[in-house]
Parts: C-alpha cells; sequence; structure tokens
C-alpha cells in the first residue's frame, strides 16, 4: 500500500468521485422521485402538470387555504423564532464572551442539551408550560416559537459562537471604548458587523429547523408546515409533495446562502484592494 | 516608507493635543485572592512620557488598564488634571489606548478606523475626514487611507492604531506593548516614531513594556514593577547607574550576580572594596551585583579562564571563570579578542554596586542575567 491511502491522507481522484457519487445519489435519489411523483397522472403512469398548475387556479386559495394558513404561520414561527434569537441569545452571547468568560461552558451546556433531549420528551416537558402561555398568550401558532427558540439553540449557539471565537471581540470592543463609544454603539457599529456571518447562519439554520419542525407543533395542537402538509396528504398526495419539495427547496437556498456569507466579504475586500 | 517628519511636525501642532497630570494615590486591584496592584502611587508630570517596566505578572498592564478604566480598581484615587476619573467609564475618560494585539476594526478602512473616534464625539464629517486624513499623514500612511487591516503589515496596522488613538486629541495617550507583536526592526523605527511623534505633540504618555531596552530608549522615566509595587521609578540613567533595589539592578541592564562581604558599609569582592548602592545593611554575607562594563580586562588582577567571547557589533561580551569557579560577564571593546581557554585578569573598575544579604552556604548564580 503506498503513503497516499494511509488513514488521514486525502483520497485520490477516484476516490472521491466515488463517495461524492455515492452521497449524491443518496440525496438525489429521494429528491429527483418527489419531482417525478409531482408529475404522475394518478395510478396511470402518464405525466401531467395539473398538480402543479392546479396550485394557481382559481379554486386554489379555497381548496388549499389550510395550508397557506399553515405557511403564514410557519413564517411567523420563524421570525418570531429568529427574534428570540436575536434578542435573547445573541447578546448574551456577546456579554459572557466579553465579561463573563467564565461561565462560558456553562451557557455552552445549556445551549446544547435541547439537542439531546428527544422532541417527544420536550413535549412531555412543555406541556403544562403551555398551560400557563396558553393563559398569558392566548393559543396562537406563533406562540410555539417559544418551544422553537430551545430547540433552535444548539444550532444558532454553535454558529454564532464559532464567529465570536475567530473575531478579537474583546479587543475590538475595549478599543471602541477608549474611542469614546458606549455599549450599544459598540454593539451595533464595531461587534455585529463583524459577527454578520455567524448571526446570518444561525438565523437562517433557525428557520430552517423551524420550517422542518413537526414533532412539537402536531403533539402541542399547532398548526405550522409540517403538520398541514400531513394533514393534506392524505387527501392530495401530490400538492403535500409539491410543498414538501418547496420547504425543501427552500431550506437548501438558505443553506447555500449561509456558504455564501464568507465569499460575500473576501469579495468587497478584494474590490478595494484594486480602487485602492 | 518615506520619513512623514516634516508633515508631522506642522500636523502635530495642527492636532493641538495638551498633556495632563496622572496621579495614581494609592491604587489597589485585586483578582480574588490576588492582589494585582499593592498601593500604587505615582505621578506624571504633562507632556512626560513614563514607561511601566516589568516581567510578566508584575501589574504594569493592570496599572494602564486601570488608569483606561478597563479596570476598574479596589481603592485609590487615579486623577487626571486633578480630577478623580477611578468611577469614570473608560469613553468619558478621555483617552488614548493603542493595544498589544491589532485592534483595528476590520470591517473598516484605515480612515474609517481612525474616523471613529471623532464620529463618536459628533465631528462633522469634512472636519472629521480632514483631520482623519492628518492623522494618518502623521504616522506615515497618508496613502493608505483606503486600506483594511488585512492589507496592511503588522508595523502600518499599529501606526493607523496610534493615528486613531491621537485623533480625538486625548488628555493622555495610553500604549499597551503595542511593538510586541512586530520584528525588531520595526519595532526600533516605530519605537522611535512614536517617541518623536510624542514629544511633537507634548501628550502626556503611558508605555508599559516587558523590554527594557525599549524602555530605557524611549522614556523620560521607567516605573520598574514588580509583584503588584512601584519597585524603583527614575530616569533610565538613573535606573541603570543607582538602582534602588537588587531586583532593579538584575532586571534593568546586565548583572553579575558574586559573592561577596559587606564590612564597613563597603561591599568587599575578590579585596576590592566598592561602595553600596541603597539602603545600609548590616555586614555579613551578600550577594554583589556587578554590571559587566564596569569590569575591565586587564594585564594583572584577578585571575580568570574565557569561557566565550560574543560579538554584538560596537561592543564584546566576555564571559569568564574565575578560579573559585564562578562566572562572570565582562563587556568591553571589540579591539580585545579574548579566545576560548585564555587566561585572562580582570580588574573591577570600582563602580557602586547593589547588594543582597546571603546565607553563607546559599548557592550565588554567578551568570550574567539580562
Amino acid at each position: 500500500m503506498t503513503s497516499a491511502h494511509r488513514i488521514g491522507t486525502e483520497p485520490g481522484k477516484v476516490t472521491r468521485a466515488i463517495i461524492l457519487g455515492v452521497v449524491g445519489l443518496l440525496f438525489a435519489i429521494p429528491i429527483i422521485a418527489m419531482i417525478q411523483f409531482t408529475f404522475r397522472d394518478g395510478l396511470g403512469g402518464g405525466l401531467t402538470l395539473d398538480h402543479w398548475t392546479g396550485l394557481f387556479g382559481e379554486d386554489a386559495a379555497r381548496t388549499y387555504r389550510s395550508l397557506f394558513q399553515a405557511i403564514g404561520n410557519s413564517a411567523v414561527l420563524a421570525v418570531v423564532t429568529v427574534a428570540i434569537v436575536l434578542v435573547i441569545l445573541l447578546p448574551t452571547m456577546i456579554l459572557v464572551h466579553i465579561q463573563f468568560p467564565k461561565i462560558k461552558r456553562v451557557l455552552e451546556f445549556i445551549c446544547i442539551v435541547p439537542i439531546t433531549v428527544p422532541a417527544i420528551v420536550l413535549v412531555v416537558g412543555l406541556a403544562p408550560v403551555y398551560s400557563v402561555v396558553v393563559k398569558l398568550f392566548g393559543s396562537g401558532a406563533w406562540t410555539l416559537a417559544f418551544a422553537y427558540g430551545i430547540t433552535v439553540l444548539p444550532y444558532a449557539y454553535r454558529s454564532i459562537q464559532a464567529n465570536l471565537d475567530a473575531v478579537p471581540v474583546v479587543t475590538l470592543s475595549e478599543a471602541a471604548r477608549s474611542l469614546g463609544a458606549g455599549w450599544v454603539t459598540i454593539l451595533r457599529t464595531v461587534l455585529l458587523p463583524n459577527l454578520r456571518r455567524g448571526v446570518l447562519a444561525a438565523c437562517f439554520i433557525s428557520v430552517a429547523v423551524v420550517l422542518g419542525e413537526f414533532t412539537l407543533a402536531s403533539l402541542l395542537n399547532r398548526v405550522n408546515l409540517q403538520t398541514a402538509l400531513l394533514q393534506i396528504s392524505q387527501s392530495d398526495p401530490y400538492v403535500a409533495v409539491i410543498f414538501a419539495f418547496l420547504a425543501l427547496l427552500l431550506v437548501f437556498v438558505l443553506l447555500l446562502l449561509i456558504g455564501r456569507l464568507g465569499s460575500l466579504q473576501t469579495r468587497s475586500v478584494g474590490r478595494n484592494r484594486k480602487e485602492s | 516608507m518615506t520619513s512623514s517628519i516634516p508633515i508631522a511636525t506642522t500636523i502635530a501642532s495642527s492636532l493641538g493635543v495638551e498633556g495632563a497630570t496622572v496621579e495614581l494615590i494609592g491604587v489597589v486591584k485585586d483578582y480574588g485572592s490576588h492582589r494585582a496592584l499593592n498601593s500604587i502611587d505615582l505621578k506624571i508630570k504633562p507632556g512626560e512620557f513614563i514607561a511601566l517596566l516589568g516581567p510578566s505578572g508584575c501589574g504594569k498592564t493592570t496599572a494602564l488598564r486601570a488608569l483606561s478604566g478597563l479596570e476598574l480598581v479596589n481603592g485609590g484615587q487615579i486623577l487626571i488634571d486633578g480630577v478623580d476619573v477611578a468611577a469614570v467609564p473608560t469613553n468619558k475618560r478621555d483617552i488614548g489606548m493603542v493595544f498589544q494585539s491589532y485592534s483595528l476594526f476590520p470591517h473598516m478602512t484605515s480612515l474609517e478606523n481612525v474616523e471613529f473616534g471623532l464620529r463618536m464625539r459628533k465631528v462633522a464629517k469634512d472636519e472629521r475626514r480632514s483631520r482623519a486624513l492628518e492623522a494618518l499623514q502623521m504616522v506615515g500612511l497618508g496613502t493608505f487611507a483606503e486600506r483594511f487591516a488585512h492589507q496592511l503589515s503588522g508595523g502600518q496596522q499599529q501606526r493607523v492604531a496610534l493615528a486613531r488613538a491621537l485623533v480625538t486629541r486625548p488628555r493622555v495617550l495610553l500604549l499597551d506593548e503595542p511593538l510586541s507583536a512586530l520584528d525588531a526592526k520595526v519595532r526600533v523605527s516605530l519605537r522611535d516614531e512614536i517617541r518623536r511623534i510624542q514629544t511633537e505633540l507634548g501628550i502626556t504618555t503611558v508605555f508599559v513594556t516587558h523590554d527594557q531596552e525599549e524602555a530605557l530608549a524611549v522614556a523620560d522615566r521607567v516605573a520598574v514593577m514588580k509583584d503588584g509595587v512601584i519597585e524603583q521609578i527614575g530616569t533610565p540613567e538613573e535606573l541603570y547607574t543607582t538602582p534602588a533595589s537588587p531586583f532593579v539592578a538584575d532586571f534593568v541592564g546586565l548583572s553579575n550576580r558574586v559573592s561577596a562581604e559587606l564590612s564597613g558599609g563597603k561591599v568587599v569582592v575578590h579585596g576590592k572594596k566598592l561602595d553600596l548602592l541603597g539602603e545600609p545593611m548590616p555586614d555579613g554575607p551578600v550577594t554583589a551585583y556587578i554590571r559587566p562594563e564596569d569590569v575591565a580586562i586587564e594585564g594583572k588582577g584577578i585571575p580568570a579562564t574565557v569561557v566565550a567571547s560574543s560579538f554584538l557589533g560596537s561592543l564584546r561580551r566576555t564571559q569568564v571563570v574565575l578560579d573559585d569557579g564562578s562566572l562572570l560577564s565582562i563587556q568591553h571593546d571589540v579591539d580585545t579578542r579574548p579566545q576560548p581557554g585564555d587566561a585572562v585578569f580582570l580588574r573591577l573598575k570600582g563602580a557602586p554596586v547593589s547588594a543582597v544579604p546571603r546565607t553563607v552556604n546559599a548557592p550565588v548564580a554567578e551568570v550574567a542575567v539580562p
């Protein structure tokens, strides 16, 4: 065996192509099957555009009212969940990073815990909490965002923390303070621009998690995109699959955006270099 | 890079900085049970350049951060122009600060970085821009205004940081080991430039460093710190020629630690009587601190054998071992070129020395220490 095949070395071109091909197929086959299914003309075996065009027909709004309402609910949930991340988690993390670094591990533990708790266990714990939530805020679907705020913690925490570790936040904030800036100004004009990548990643991942969440919504009796899809799939499986595909596409686009965020800054810097 | 001296002279006057009197009175800072600053007293005159010098953990950076407000003190007063600012937050203290690590805001250009402090003070856009450009020219980076931090070298980044700290016309400039991340040549050049700009502006400056050469080269006075207290404060010459304690003698410059006897107020080293620096001590065995330049190689005197000799440019440093086995470092001119193994004779020139009491059997580290 040559040294190129030792453990830890980069695989050869052929090996890489095989790995990529197998993994690619693993993801592509179900998606292609989904797309193909949305064009299937019943059990006859032919193809048709009717399922897609039906979404834009005159009766669509009435026929799929519950689905569109669920999409609206999910959108609101996504916005409120992102707001929770931005208003509670982000400032807490920055504060801990700058002023209380000793409790960083505790915060990390708290934020990572939700990923280890099965959704069904979470629901058992949240059910009595939600009896109070209902009394305080009503039973609107948006209240589910309180629970989602917990489920997205591990993902949002990791995204923001990675960025916090990469930027000399303490030195930058001290430099800004020595130049006369108050904490709000420091957060707005110095820290957030440098944490943009992590914050946006946290937001997009939160949106992706919210759009794909089913268990909590179903067991806490709230309507969101996933519960509506399940419901509609029993009467119109084609439309359910179309929306599931579109939701998947949206999440995919969000993840692509996360990946592109880093290169945006590099590009703008490159442009500035050219100009100078 | 071209010299910015002529431009700087003009700009320095236009910046209109005025130095302030700075006073630390009984300043105490504790980190849990550890006392980082133990009742520090320090008075800095307007326009004076003070270096805080000491080994890691001596409290010099803590003292600077206390002065800046980045660390709140547990006791004592910090006066700037007579006003106690101990409880005033950093952003209200009107100080300029340059940090050890590069602290330019990465998402801003050099110009925007320099403008930042002026923006915080709500200076009009046009004036802000012209003052920021002037400050950049003062540090020789007028043509680098549109560059981001990662497009600048370490030395350039620290120059921009210096311009950023000065552009707001602060009352006090605080420099927290600003040269430690730079390579040797840039360090010297930037060190000299900082001193030149400071002199031209007349701004009261506190410079923290663990590098004695740096401190002696730029400061009007140097405060040598150890274990949270100031061991000695004085001009570089005073510290070098009349160190107040063995620690200062040891830390500032090179010193040989030599076994000696104190008798009748004189330090007797190999039969030679030397004056004692500092407080009088009871007679008895002592460890004396002798500078390498206070020992000469002569035709007769204390016999020794050369161990090694290094050429240091304008001078030569030679290590010898005495008959009793103790090592000694000698500094002499380059024309004398002793070789390892050569038998030589030494003469103590008679300069006063610091000494510390020694128990008779305690070992003495004879090797010269920086």
